[in-house]
């Protein structure tokens, strides 16, 4: 009797190191190229790969949870997902929600326009400004003197949103913007203005009080950096370093 | 989880404001709803085939597919056609204000005016006889005998409707309107208090809702005022 409970006891605890070693991730799936639905119905995009590096790296299986962006931090949490793999910024307001661990990239903001409009991006007043809300984006866009702010609950809205001519300008993070840009739908349009630098780091956002997590995410990213393996997916989507 | 009375109480100017374009975007659709909602279901209750079939396309469209899915296709669809934006409609359809209004309008009118064809069919077929009979016209037949009767029919089901309108009102946060849930959803893009934000916007929706139920009994009250005199009259006798 006492050696079978001890032998359930056993597996009990070996299934649950098992459960625990599966990392869900959590990501929103629609700001390419970082994180979209790839073709085959997948998470896939910089981040995706990234993600998969780092779980790789730390020995551990991963599966992929998306969730929309505006309640991205509330989903991580109440528990659906471990770590936030969505782009997003290491900001003061964040951090008293959740823990980031170092960045894994950086980012600045971008004005966009349609070709051939002459804007001052010194002075946008009475114009509207176009963001995705719940971003570093937003908060710049929402900053500006004079300007009327529209947020979009995703990036592909704020652009759709910019080619009906709704908003005069879009406020992006630099690098998906650069990926529009090249794109079909983003033909006709251009950066304008310098680069918004805001300091702007991305990190994986865990649970506060997971600092094993963190710790083993951070002790991943450095080892993708020493062994190539981020410069492989860095060059897989941009000609130029993002770290 | 702590819970944090201070953010909800430091919201509540904006969700306010909020508040009222939601009022705004739902009273004025509803209204105009009920006044369109009046030739639709005479058409949808006509003999003939055709005056029949085009209301009936319309309400099955607007019925039959969800909400948001009329409000992309109508925000960030339309947008998307040069003929759309060079036409004169454009300053209008330019602002997600009117579309959000004349989505939601089309909406509630296509439900408004089914709602209302039921209550036009279910009017007592003696009643209109006796019309007939000492030779009203079909005009004011309709007006002093037919929709009377047919409001009040509706009048308990139409409750729903406004309901339904004031709850659904919510998608017009999804094309960037600062409507009681977007303003909800962009203060908690800055506070990231989900919970606590949410329960007071739910708590006003509730607030209004419960306004409206209570301004509606009294209006419906009054207007089936013969039938409280029946019901009471038959409980007096047993």
């Amino acid at each position: 009797m006492k050696s079978i409970l001890v032998g359930l006891l056993a597996m009990m605890l070996v299934s649950g190191n098992a459960l625990a070693d599966k990392i869900r991730i959590g990501t929103e799936g629609a700001y390419p190229p970082f994180n979209m639905i790839g073709k085959d119905g997948k998470p896939a995009g910089f981040d995706v790969d990234i993600a998969k590096a780092l779980c790789e790296k730390m020995g551990t299986d991963c599966a992929f949870v998306t969730q929309d962006w505006d309640g991205i931090i509330p989903g991580l949490l109440a528990g659906k997902y471990d770590a936030i793999v969505a782009s997003m910024s290491i900001t003061e307001e964040r951090m008293r929600a959740v823990d980031f661990t170092n960045k894994y990239y950086s980012n600045s903001l971008r004005f966009i326009v349609k070709k051939g409009t002459d804007i001052d991006t010194g002075n946008l007043k009475g114009m509207s400004v176009g963001a995705q809300r719940a971003t570093i984006a937003a908060n710049h866009a929402e900053s500006i003197e004079g300007a009327k702010a529209k947020l979009y609950d995703t990036q592909e809205n704020a652009y759709l949103d910019l080619s009906s001519g709704r908003i005069d300008v879009l406020v992006t993070d630099m690098l998906p913007g650069y990926d529009w840009l090249k794109s079909e739908q983003g033909q006709d349009y251009q950066f304008i203005g310098k680069t918004i630098d805001i300091d702007d780091k991305i990190g994986i956002a865990v649970r506060k009080g997971d600092g094993k997590l963190r710790d083993r995410l951070n002790k991943a990213i450095t080892e993708i950096i020493k062994d190539g393996t981020y410069a492989t997916i860095n060059s897989k989507y941009f000609p130029f370093s993002v770290y | 989880m702590s819970w944090n009375w201070e953010v909800i109480f430091s919201s509540l100017p904006k969700l306010l404001e909020g508040t009222l374009l939601t009022l705004e975007l739902v009273v004025i659709s509803l209204l105009v709803g009920a006044v369109l909602s009046i030739p639709l279901a005479l058409m949808r209750t006509s003999a003939n085939p055709l005056i029949r079939g085009i209301p009936l396309g319309y309400t099955f469209f607007f019925r039959g597919t969800p909400l948001l899915v009329q409000l992309f296709l109508f925000y960030y669809g339309l947008a998307q056609f040069d003929a759309v934006r060079e036409s004169i409609f454009w300053p209008y359809l330019r602002e997600a204000y009117w579309c959000a209004l004349i989505v939601f309008t089309l909406n509630t009118t296509a439900y408004t005016t089914e709602i209302l064809r039921g209550a036009i069919q279910a009017v007592p077929n003696g009643e209109i006889e006796a019309a007939q009979s000492i030779g009203m016209s079909r005009a004011l037949m309709f007006r002093r005998i037919t929709l009377p009767l047919a409001y009040r029919i509706a009048l308990p089901a139409y409750s729903n409707e406004i309901i339904l309108m004031l709850k659904g009102s919510a998608l017009a946060s999804t094309i960037t309107l600062l409507d009681l849930t977007g303003m909800a959803r962009t203060i908690i893009a800055r506070t990231y208090m989900p919970i606590e934000i949410f329960f007071a916007a739910g708590c006003i929706y509730l607030l209004l809702t419960f306004i409206f139920v209570q301004l509606y009994r009294l209006f419906e009250r009054r207007m089936l005022r013969h039938q409280a005199a029946r019901t009471s009259d038959a409980s007096a006798t047993s």
